[in-house]
């Protein structure tokens, strides 16, 4: 049955959604995209993000976006070092490639088993004030625990928009992916400029998890089946481009949204997916590359 | 192509060997009391068949399969639709799964291979999910319940239908080794060499990189649903998650990865190794325990010793000819 009203609310739930998928996505914009290290665990370090929120909202009662920010810099600092052990080991010796890549799959499975023997596989969700409540706006439901993540989600998005477009370290960043040896020539080391950027990736995703826990329920292998909304995203955005990200975002939380209400939501992980292939197969530059 | 007889003799009957050891050992039943050691074994050679048949593709050619556990379940469930259909025997499920998982192979290769390689390892590990969830919407393999599958509870001269089971899957890593060792030594495998060294010099020199890709996930992809083919009688019953579990995935990373990945050795000690280990860490510890062995082993060789335990034996001893690569890359 296909109602309007369905329609609308499918929308707006996808739109929202979307803006999260975005900010999801921005740590892997930024890494894969700018500075070419195909992070692939990216996404367990967001479950990782939830699971700091979800510990210490159950254990002191935290807000879960509060606790998101505070650790952004711990984050940062474990990308930075995570950086620094990729780039000795692999990047250095030209064989990022094969090896840097199996490196990732195995940080993502140890985060992943770790996680599993430390809480099980038991769905875990947080509890805030926001979560819970609806807004009505004509006959569209708008839930709270999706608008206060969208908005977190945006400001955290204009935020590193800002810094990558307006500091020079940030137009830094940029610069070491499209000619490393010129930003060389500028007198900035372009390792520690990689260092800065991937910190600033794994940062993002210690606020996105704190979003993903308060949207729905996580459980340890669930980082799995982002891997695919963020590559399809990061991907379909044109690599590196981070306006790009934003709608390449909106896009496939419609997409999914439309899907899972009028197909059935099981079918719901396979949109990402099946974008993400067709993306690859036919417009490998995404809707914004150049 | 030269050969000398005596370096192919060598490996033929090693191979020789192992069978009659096999028939030796499932038919006069001499571990008589326990039949999980068959169980475990059968891991064990499965984890061969996987490792060898990724290796194809991410050892000699560099490509990155992420997707090992959407092959080996996509070749599980393309024996359990046989079987619905026609209660087909497994001597014919090993090879229609075969076919399935090339086509399927191919197709991935053929959406795929023109991009970088990154994008095809992101590729695959997007279609293990695609295909996760299709097999979990479709109800005549189970869908999200899953299925049972009635094995017979014995087979002829091997006693137990583990023990047989056991004994086709050896002959089975058998195979998967010798391809992949045919392979390497062959024309084509020096084309995969050269595509993973550098893929465009190989484009300029004439390799014909778009076919030899294919040939590759074509290959691979064989090789990873025959290895799945009779897990569905294995098990007894199936359903996605254990079928599409990430652990497949890992492993088939993970035991070229320590073993070595340029060489038809490597796989084979990793798997033999990391699945041994492993079998022993899940009855004496625990089962997390063990995967997260994998884990810190898979990060700790990529690290410290990329070339595996082959290349560790390369540097300390220089070894007999014979199971050497012909061209010490």
């Amino acid at each position: 049955m296909f109602t309007i009203d369905l329609l609308l609310n499918a929308l707006v739930a996808g739109v929202l959604l979307g803006g999260f998928y975005a900010a999801v996505s921005l740590g892997l914009t930024v890494s894969f995209g700018q500075l070419n290290i195909v992070n692939i665990a990216h996404p367990a370090f967001i479950i990782l993000g939830s699971y700091i929120a979800y510990m210490c909202n159950s254990l002191w009662g935290l807000d879960p976006i509060l606790v998101g920010i505070i650790f952004i810099p711990v984050f940062f600092l474990i990308g930075a070092g995570a950086y620094r052990l990729y780039y000795e080991s692999f990047e250095r010796k030209d064989d990022e490639a094969l090896r840097g890549l199996a490196f990732f799959f195995g940080v993502m499975f140890i985060i992943e088993v770790g996680l599993i023997m430390v809480y099980g596989v038991d769905f875990r969700s947080v509890q805030a004030s926001y979560i819970g409540q609806n807004l009505r706006v004509g006959g569209v439901g708008v839930p709270t625990r999706m608008l206060v993540p969208f908005c977190v989600a945006v400001a955290m998005f204009s935020a590193v928009y800002l810094y990558m477009s307006r500091t020079f370290n940030g137009r830094a960043i940029k610069a070491v992916a499209q000619d490393r040896l010129a930003l060389q020539l500028m007198a900035a080391d372009p390792v520690k400029i990689k260092q800065l950027g991937f910190g600033i990736s794994i940062g993002t995703a210690a606020l996105a998890g704190a979003l993903l826990i308060i949207i729905i329920p996580v459980e340890p292998s669930v980082g799995r089946l982002y891997i695919g909304q963020v590559f399809a995203i990061a991907v379909l955005a044109g690599l590196g481009s981070i306006p790009g990200t934003l709608v390449a975002g909106i896009v496939l939380g419609i997409a999914e949204s439309l899907v899972s209400t009028f197909f059935g939501p099981s079918w719901a992980p396979a949109v990402a997916f099946g974008i993400l292939l067709l993306a690859l197969a036919f417009r490998p530059q995404g809707l914004f590359g150049r | 192509m030269r050969m000398p007889a005596l370096k192919l003799s060598a490996f033929w009957i090693c191979a020789a060997v192992v069978v009659l050891l096999g028939i030796a050992v499932t038919i006069f039943d001499v571990f008589a009391i326990n039949t999980f050691i068959y169980f475990a074994a059968y891991v064990v050679l499965q984890y061969v068949v996987l490792a060898t048949a990724w290796n194809i593709m991410g050892g000699y050619m560099g490509y990155v399969n992420f997707g090992t556990a959407g092959f080996f379940a996509v070749g599980a469930y393309a024996s359990v639709a046989l079987y619905n259909l026609i209660q087909a025997p497994l001597a014919l499920m090993i090879p229609f799964s075969g076919v399935v998982c090339a086509l399927l192979g191919l197709a991935m290769g053929y959406l795929t291979l023109r991009l970088r390689g990154v994008f095809f390892a992101i590729a695959t590990l997007a279609m293990a999910i695609v295909l996760e969830t299709m097999i979990l919407n479709w109800d005549y393999v189970g869908g999200a319940t899953g299925a049972y599958i009635l094995r017979e509870r014995e087979m002829a001269p091997f006693g137990d239908y583990v023990e047989f089971l056991f004994f086709v899957m050896l002959l089975l890593a058998i195979f998967a080794v010798a391809v992949a060792r045919w392979l390497e030594r062959s024309k084509t495998g020096r084309g995969f060499g050269a595509i993973r060294d550098d893929e465009v010099a190989a484009e300029c020199a004439g390799v014909p990189t778009l076919r030899l890709k294919l040939i590759a996930t074509t290959v691979s992809g064989f090789l990873m649903g025959v290895a799945g083919a009779p897990f569905a009688l294995y098990v007894g019953f199936i359903e996605p998650s254990s079928a599409f579990n990430l652990i497949y995935a890992v492993n088939a990373i993970a035991m070229p990865m320590i073993g070595g990945a340029t060489t038809w050795l490597g796989p084979l000690i990793g798997a033999l190794l990391l699945g041994t280990v492993q079998q022993v860490a899940t009855v004496t510890i625990s089962s997390e325990l063990n995967l997260l062995i994998v884990g810190v082993v898979l990060v700790f060789f990529v690290i410290v010793a990329p070339e595996g335990i082959v290349g560790l034996l390369r540097k300390w001893w220089r070894p007999r000819k014979w199971w050497r690569p012909r061209n010490d890359r």
